[in-house]
């Protein structure tokens, strides 16, 4: 298979469905709105991570960097319990978050909606981390708010052809 | 209608608990829950207790949800008990597959519970 880079229209298209399946997502399952914003200056320090693997059509990954606050808010919206430290049920929901709006991302796309799996989620702690991505001519990064606070997604990936 | 006793498979204890809240709020009357975070564990489960409805999870590891599917059918568990696939993949080749497999229902992730009630109910009325 051979990497291919996105067009400028495409990409353009990419970005508009991860705005699109992050705000689906927070609204359907959360009852929240999740907005772009323009930058990330203010965001919290990362303390999680959460990696869906992408392959396929299209391989890389999608990465949902968030900080404390933002994750026990999240495990708090899914599951109506008010969590008090960042324990296995925030990186629980962390995971079916990013798994959500990553399938939600690639059910925009005709290509992407049956040419593309996905792995199941994987959660890391802290931010000293490194993702390595052999060939990655997408890359994506956007910036989010939800009831104040900021979460990132990250997308690296290319398209086979 | 009458208790409904329910087997929920998803290797995410979160999404087994937002599952069970959205049959709640469907208006199932939920007399017992069964939750297994793995296909494996699905299977024992039915191999203990009789249940009246199964909701899984397609994507987990070990054994996925189809493989689940295909499972109950060979080793005639739960004999016509209805399986909801519940999954994030939306592709109409997924679908296909899930119902190929013997599913009676799809619902993608993220779902609100009106969509569970309009694909679970019909499941559970006699004709």
């Amino acid at each position: 298979m051979t990497a291919v880079a996105a067009t400028p229209a495409r990409m353009a298209r990419l970005e508009e469905n991860l705005d699109r399946a992050a705000d689906e997502v927070f609204s359907t399952m959360m009852g929240v709105r999740c907005l772009p914003v323009p930058d990330s200056a203010d965001a919290e320090r990362e303390v999680l991570s959460a990696v869906i693997g992408l392959a396929g059509a299209m391989s890389g990954s999608m990465v949902l960097h968030s900080g404390s606050r933002a994750a026990m808010r999240i495990a708090e919206r899914l599951t109506g319990i008010e969590p008090g430290e960042v324990d296995a049920v925030v990186r629980d929901a962390m995971g079916e978050v990013c798994n959500m709006v990553a399938g939600a991302w690639k059910g925009f796309d005709g290509t992407l909606a049956c040419g593309c799996l996905l792995s199941t989620p994987t959660v890391v702690s802290g931010s000293s981390y490194e993702l390595f991505t052999q060939r990655a001519p997408i890359r994506i990064e956007r910036t989010y708010r939800f009831e104040e606070r900021t979460i990132t997604f990250s997308i690296c990936c290319e398209f086979s052809s | 209608m009458s208790g409904i006793r329910v087997l929920i498979v998803d290797d995410s204890s979160v999404m087994r608990k937002i599952v069970e809240r959205a049959l709640r709020q469907a208006g199932l009357n939920l007399v017992k829950v069964l939750e297994a975070g793995s296909g494996c564990e699905g299977l024992a489960a039915l191999g203990r207790e009789c249940v009246d409805l199964i909701v899984s999870d397609i994507n987990m590891p070990a054994m996925d949800g189809l493989e689940l599917l295909r499972q109950i059918q060979a080793q005639s568990l739960a004999p016509g008990v209805p399986v909801v696939m519940i999954t994030t993949e939306s592709g109409e080749e997924h679908v296909r597959e899930a119902l190929a497999a013997g599913a009676q229902g799809y619902i993608r992730k993220p779902f609100t519970p009106d969509q569970v009630r309009d694909r679970v109910l019909p499941l559970l009325v006699p004709a």
